[in-house]
């Protein structure tokens, strides 16, 4: 009797501390919307059927409690339930499968519009690499990196002439505009993990990975480390600040004639 | 990751039709009784039944080697080791090996007391040759400046062959026991028993050899592309 | 490691042993410390399993102690925090779960549960005990080396596990580490090939594959699993440790350290979170499945009725372990690997909920019309169910590509792995112990202080971890030494997070209760008898409890049923032992 009413009470409890506790996620600033339905659906049909198993569950361990007298009931098994269990499973389980698919096919579908922006980790700080005028990042190396050139940037690509270097400070992003996000990294593995954006990805060196999303709401946003790069990892800090247009493209300027001006102040 | 699948779909055919056969399907509870019409525990005696699972416990690690192997050789830096000409000559001693202790297999089960143990010295002395010949294989690899660090491709060449070598060699400590048995004692069942598990060993020892071979000779690598070739 | 097989020729199989006597122990040193006995192995591996459960134990306090109240304890700093749980989770996971559930239970149950006088390779058994001992204080040994012991993460990548900014990446701590899991692995092969060799061959007569109890089903198909699996481990540390030791690049890519490019190039970083988790994801069912196989036979037992869907239960855990070798990548789908595969895997992934589920359910209907004893083993079995079916459910979540993208790296990962495979399988820990503690020692295990032990333990654990989810959702990741601040995290956060330290601190301490239950029932405790569940299998069966070495006397046992005939109409008793002969019950009970 206790424990069946301690099953029902576990029940209850969770639904309702899921329900009602202020624990929830952040306020979304992106277009991956479709991710957080992804997750309300899996929430509803996995609740269903905790729900359902366990007030099964307490129901039986009340009903059929030991008594003086009560035999249990021999059957080894029961194919017509077992299948049809198997179909409901079957059913819900592609519920859930279906819409996840159908979403990652567009997370990892990058739009051509996308502006590419690199961010690269390093123990442990955050650097970002913004193309400057001419719209593309150069060309880098993990060799090419020196005191004077700790992203690795080759001199010899023009195309990374202009590119605006921001180290350890804020990345900038316009709103609404696709952004392709390169993701590098100089000595471990690192992961780029905005929560406001949902979207996240390790950066592993020796390679370039990606993903995209859309800033759709302005303000200024934690970047977080969530692959464990060693003892500073919970001190790997970024901020990003997404702004109006306007407000972008005036900063970018000022940013790209500066570093325009560091880079090849023989040139000028 | 494709060669420890393809490992792994090999074994799962020889799993399901064991299992099928000690029946897998059967309603237990309708049976009552000693079951004579399934198959009780085999005939096999369970030293063999244990190497054969153990076999296929090197089988995995070497096809998670092969694996590795195969996924690290596309990185660009990637460069093939030539491979030395002892190899060869290595690879007829373990041949010839593995031929001596099946004649020695043989030997045993026809009551051949004096072809057993010239089989097993053979045997012991090939493969002895084959750990020798690989060792010096690695010589001459350092001494043409193919180093363990300077590139990954040395690197799994003396890591692959390495750990083949060593279970060569664990077979040899075997081998060695084996041959002692046999020169102290009559030919008893357990005798025949042991050289019939280290012919075994050996064969599979081979049969990686001649796959790690291939890999490090680059004919694996060919052979994968024309099979892809073909298909596409 | 090579002559695992071939240097054991000398033990006959059991099955064939006529005379009892013929290695039998003849002095104290060999009878129970260098013993070759199964049963005795059995209690080795499980006291070492359950000491190094008990340092996990205290190094979880410690980094729940920094969790709660950061900045508190002084001595916790960010490089002891790291290494902390790093030690707990491959303690936990490695030499904990699977060295009970093979080592301990498979030691003890498959000889006893299939007729067999022992295990094939005794010799080879005793041997790994003794490697896996060594595997241990080479483990426990890396907290006295210079800068401690490794503070990888378990899951110990490159470049990070071999480089300086991590705790015993440049010193001893991931060498130890590395040596001690490929010892540990040449142990369990030793072990894996007994487990499995003996259920191939040592059954006893008339006990075909499926008259087995799920138990040894689930331990079977896990060993073989395991013997499979960890192989890719094995792999993983070789290649680790030559570019620890000796400088190659098999896992290091051209990477700068400190602003100073170092002597690697072309290295693959991810080759090694494929060869990790090759192994690292049959691990978890190489965990699950025994614990499967047990709670099966605990509720079919207490619950007085056959296990319901045998069959589906012996295909599902078939099913479970070959798919669990076609899913590994559920762990790297934002690793940067290639993002197509992930439609591969989340898909393998989805599917294997399907078997899973249908456990569950035949678990549950397996206590419908039942006649359910409450005793302690059916009290764990029944909050296995919920805990596994917690962390199953929220599983569905991570297994599901995108989904686990916001997830992935958060505490949500840490509440549902916690739940999953390592609350619900210590509680099957917990209720099989209580449950075959009796054929152990003879005596039962104290009622009150198990019930003290279990409320306190299941309520606790479910208040540490199911909250912890909710904490993931809101964004907060693993592995982090402080929150600090953030700016999406509201302060309550800081108040759950204490509640979890103080919960985490009780549900600790009761365990002392559980450990002085099992010193003290050894005196103390109500003499069992032989067969005090009432159960069919045949480990409560043998002439002796606790049974002696050779489990039989001079007889095997011969089998003449399955191992669920409970509750069977018109029987006498409501069980039919496995080796009851005479079935005055069986007129007209078939229903097919």
């Amino acid at each position: 009797m206790a424990v069946a009413l301690i099953l029902v009470l576990i029940t209850v409890g969770s639904v309702a501390f899921h329900l009602l506790s202020p624990w929830w996620w952040t306020p979304i600033a992106s277009n991956w919307a479709y991710i957080d339905s992804t997750i309300i659906i899996t929430f509803w049909i996995t609740g269903a059927v905790f729900v359902a198993v366990v007030l099964f569950m307490a129901y039986c361990v009340y009903r059929f409690r030991h008594q003086p007298g009560r035999q249990a009931h021999y059957e080894p098994e029961s194919r017509r339930l077992e299948l049809w269990l198997t179909v409901v499973t079957g059913v819900g389980v592609a519920a859930m499968l279906a819409p996840g698919l159908f979403v990652w096919r567009q997370f990892i579908t990058v739009p051509q519009d996308a502006t590419d922006v690199e961010i690269l980790g390093q123990q442990w700080q955050w650097s970002f690499r913004l193309p400057g005028p001419d719209g593309k990042l150069g060309v880098s190396d993990t060799r090419l990196i020196s005191p004077d050139n700790p992203l690795g940037v080759s001199r010899e690509d023009p195309a990374g002439q202009d590119d605006v270097i921001v180290e350890g400070g804020e990345l900038r992003l316009p709103i609404g505009k696709p952004i392709k996000a390169l993701l590098r990294s100089v000595d471990v593995i690192h992961d780029f993990y905005v929560p406001e954006m949902r979207a996240k990805m390790d950066l592993v060196p020796g390679q370039v990975s990606y993903i995209w999303f859309t800033p759709t709401r302005t303000g200024t946003f934690e970047i977080l480390c969530a692959e464990l790069c060693g003892v500073g990892h919970a001190q790997m800090r970024g901020t990003v600040v997404v702004q109006e247009q306007s407000d972008y493209q005036a900063w970018l300027q000022d940013q790209a004639s500066r570093s325009f001006a560091r880079l090849a102040p023989a040139a000028q | 990751m494709s060669s420890i699948l393809l490992f792994l779909s090999a074994l799962l055919p020889i799993g399901m039709w064991w299992l099928l056969r000690q029946g897998v399907m059967s309603k237990p509870w309708l049976e009552q009784g000693v079951v004579e019409g399934l198959p009780g525990p085999p005939p096999t005696s369970a030293a063999k039944v244990g190497l054969g699972v153990f076999l296929a416990v090197i089988g995995s690690l070497f096809a998670l080697f092969i694996s590795a192997y195969a996924v690290r050789m596309q990185m660009p830096d990637w460069r093939d080791v030539p491979l030395p000409n002892i190899l060869w000559l290595n690879s007829g001693m373990l041949l010839l090996s593995s031929i001596a202790l099946q004649g020695a297999r043989n030997a045993a089960r026809d009551g051949d007391a004096m072809a057993l143990k010239i089989g097993l010295l053979a045997a012991g002395v090939t493969a002895l040759a084959f750990v020798s010949g690989q060792l010096l294989a690695w010589r001459q690899l350092t001494g043409n400046g193919y180093l363990l660090t300077s590139n990954s491709a040395n690197a799994f060449f003396y890591v692959l062959t390495g750990i083949h070598g060593l279970h060569v060699l664990g077979g040899l400590a075997v081998l060695g026991r084996t041959t002692a048995a046999a020169w102290r004692g009559r030919l008893s069942e357990r005798l025949k028993l042991s050289v019939e598990l280290c012919a075994i060993y050996w064969h599979f020892l081979l049969v990686v050899w001649l796959i790690l071979l291939s890999i490090l000779a680059g004919w694996a690598g060919s052979f994968v592309e024309i099979c892809r070739q073909l298909l596409t | 490691m090579v002559d695992v097989p071939l240097g054991s020729i000398g033990a006959a199989p059991a099955a064939a042993v006529d005379d009892v006597e013929l290695y039998h122990p003849h002095s104290w040193l060999t009878k129970y410390v260098f013993s070759q006995d199964a049963k005795i192995i059995a209690i080795q591996y499980s006291l070492t399993a359950l000491s190094v459960g008990l340092i996990a134990l205290v190094l979880s306090w410690l980094m729940r102690l920094q969790l709660g109240f950061p900045g508190v304890f002084s001595f916790i700093d960010a490089n002891a925090y790291y290494q902390f749980i790093t030690m707990h989770g491959m303690m936990m996971v490695v030499y904990v779960l699977t060295a009970l559930f093979l080592g301990g239970f498979g030691n003890y149950l498959i000889p006893l549960m299939v007729g067999a006088r022992d295990m094939v390779f005794p010799y080879v058994n005793m041997l790994s005990f003794w490697i896996y001992l060594l595997a241990v204080l080479i483990l426990v040994a890396s907290f006295f080396t210079p800068g401690g012991p490794t503070g990888a993460g378990w899951t110990l990548y490159p470049p990070q596990a071999i480089m300086s900014g991590t705790p015993g990446g440049q010193d001893w701590g991931i060498i130890l580490m590395l040596v001690s899991l490929m010892v540990f692995i040449i142990g369990f092969t030793m072990g894996g090939l007994n487990y499995v060799v003996t259920v191939l061959q040592a059954r006893a007569r008339g006990m075909t594959l499926m008259r087995m109890p799920l138990t040894v089903w689930g331990i079977f198909t896990a060993s073989f699993m395991a013997l499979l699996a960890f192989p890719a481990l094995f792999v993983g540390a070789v290649m680790m440790l030559f570019d620890r030791a000796l400088g190659t690049s098999f896992f290091m890519p051209a990477i700068a350290e400190m602003g100073q490019p170092l002597e690697r190039s072309g290295g693959s970083p991810l080759l090694f979170q494929h060869l990790f988790w090759f192994f690292g994801h049959p691990e978890v069912y190489i965990v699950a499945l025994p614990a499967f196989g047990i709670v099966s036979d605990l509720i079919s037992t207490h619950a007085r009725r056959n296990i319901f869907g045998y069959r589906m239960m012996v295909w599902a855990l078939l099913a479970i372990g070959a798919l669990s070798f076609v899913v590994w990548a559920h762990h790297m789908y934002v690793s940067g690997m290639n993002p197509y595969f992930g439609f591969f895997f989340a898909t393998t992934t989805l599917i294997i909920a399907i078997p899973t589920a249908i456990k569950v359910y035949n678990w549950v209907l397996t206590l419908w019309r039942g006649d359910i004893h409450l005793t302690v083993p059916m009290l764990f079995a029944l909050a296995f169910i919920v805990t596994f079916l917690n962390g199953g459910l929220t599983g569905l979540f991570l297994g599901n590509v995108v989904v686990d993208v916001p997830l992935s790296d958060t505490m949500f990962v840490v509440a549902h792995f916690h739940m999953v495979m390592g609350v619900a399988p210590i509680l099957v820990i917990f209720g099989a112990i209580y449950h075959w503690y009796p054929k152990v020692t003879g005596r039962m295990l104290n009622d009150a202080l198990g019930k003290l032990h279990f409320w306190i333990t299941f309520l606790g654990a479910y208040a540490i971890f199911f909250p912890m989810h909710y904490l993931g959702l809101m964004g907060v990741p693993r592995r982090y030494y402080e929150i600090g601040e953030m700016s999406f995290v509201p302060p309550s956060a800081h108040m759950l997070n204490a509640f979890i330290t103080i919960v985490a601190l009780i549900v600790g301490a009761i365990q002392l209760v559980f450990v002085f239950n099992l010193f003290w029932s050894l005196r103390h405790g109500r003499p069992s008898g032989g067969n005090p569940w009432r159960a069919t299998t045949l480990e409560w069966q043998t002439p002796e409890t606790p049974p002696p070495h050779g489990n039989w006397g001079r007889e095997l046992p011969v089998v003449h049923r399955w191992a669920y005939d409970y509750s069977v109409p018109g029987a006498a008793e409501d069980f039919l032992p496995q080796n009851q002969p005479n079935a005055q019950a069986r007129q007209g009970t078939s229903n097919e």
